[in-house]
């Protein structure tokens, strides 16, 4: 199985890396675009087929160490 | 007083900062390595500048579950002093013994320049030996210095003198230019509630002989001794 996890500057953290790459879609010609937020992807392999068993480890693991609650939010899926 | 000054993978203000507590101040510091389990004999914790684990997923985020942490949040329990200094600093908000967190400047450009503080509060270990009128000029050297938190902790901060240092011009004025990198409020620096645990972005073991262009952050180590003096005094009536 594999985690799939998202993690995102939360929307009251300034985020200057989002807005210096949505000047650059915009300079570019990719006209009208909103707002642009950089974040972090993470990938783990898990063994067996636990599903639910995994996934409140890897709830717990996200708030304790992969994520900052202070300024991050996450979300993720194991398939 | 004996200092421990630890040492995670990454750190490298470690021998800047006993070389200031052995040389500079004529007492005892030691480096404590991040696997080491005790604090056993120390009077006071640096925990120093540089890039533990290579700042990878966040800065100080992997350093803060060394094995020594666990030691410092018992020290700090028991009300010894601990003083986080740069990448010390993003450990001791990552381990929850501060509050808020540090992010990528505002500007995205690493500064590394000297600055000038502005000492917002007196009264703790590490701030009272300041004449109340001097700025403090002090390198800094950073690319995630931007101090960030919620309203309701920065509200609770100011309200409880938790601010220590703030960037300000030469002149002592809050503004702006004078903000390295965005900090909300221009806060440099900060304590805990039970006042013994601090941590500041810029780098006083940098500014502590003149030669070096400022010995202003003199006054910073100078007030924890000054501390522990007392304190060792208090204990022995």
């Amino acid at each position: 199985m594999k985690a799939k996890i998202t993690i995102t500057p939360k929307k009251a953290v300034l985020d200057p890396q989002g807005k210096t790459v949505q000047n650059a879609l915009e300079q570019m010609g990719y006209k009208g675009i909103g707002s642009v937020r950089v974040g972090k992807y993470i990938e783990i392999e898990l063994p067996g087929t636990d599903k639910s068993a995994w996934s409140k480890q890897i709830d717990e693991a996200c708030h304790r160490i992969l994520s900052n609650p202070v300024i991050e939010d996450y979300k993720f899926e194991i398939e | 007083m004996n200092f421990a000054v630890l040492q995670f993978p990454g750190s490298n203000c470690d021998q800047d900062c006993v070389h200031v507590i052995k040389n500079v101040l004529g007492h005892s510091a030691r480096l404590v390595w991040h696997k080491d389990n005790s604090l056993a004999g120390y009077d006071a914790v640096l925990v120093p500048g540089g890039f533990s684990y290579g700042d990878y997923l966040r800065t100080g985020a992997i350093a803060r579950f060394s094995p020594i942490m666990h030691a410092v949040q018992g020290f700090a329990a028991n009300g010894g002093p601990v003083l986080g200094i740069c990448n010390g600093f993003q450990i001791l908000c990552e381990a929850g013994l501060l509050p808020g967190a540090l992010i990528r400047n505002r500007s995205l450009q690493f500064r590394c320049e000297h600055i000038y503080l502005k000492t917002a509060t007196f009264d703790t270990p590490f701030t009272s030996k300041i004449p109340h009128d001097k700025l403090l000029r002090i390198p800094i050297a950073h690319g995630e210095g931007c101090y960030f938190a919620d309203d309701a902790t920065i509200a609770k901060l100011e309200a409880n003198h938790q601010v220590l240092w703030q960037y300000v011009t030469a002149q002592g004025e809050l503004t702006k230019m004078s903000n390295p990198n965005g900090s909300i409020h221009n806060i440099a620096g900060i304590c805990n509630e039970g006042r013994n645990v601090a941590g500041l972005m810029p780098h006083p073991e940098r500014a502590s002989e003149s030669l070096l262009g400022s010995d202003d952050g003199r006054l910073i180590f100078e007030s924890l001794v000054n501390w522990l003096n007392n304190r060792s005094k208090t204990k022995a009536a």
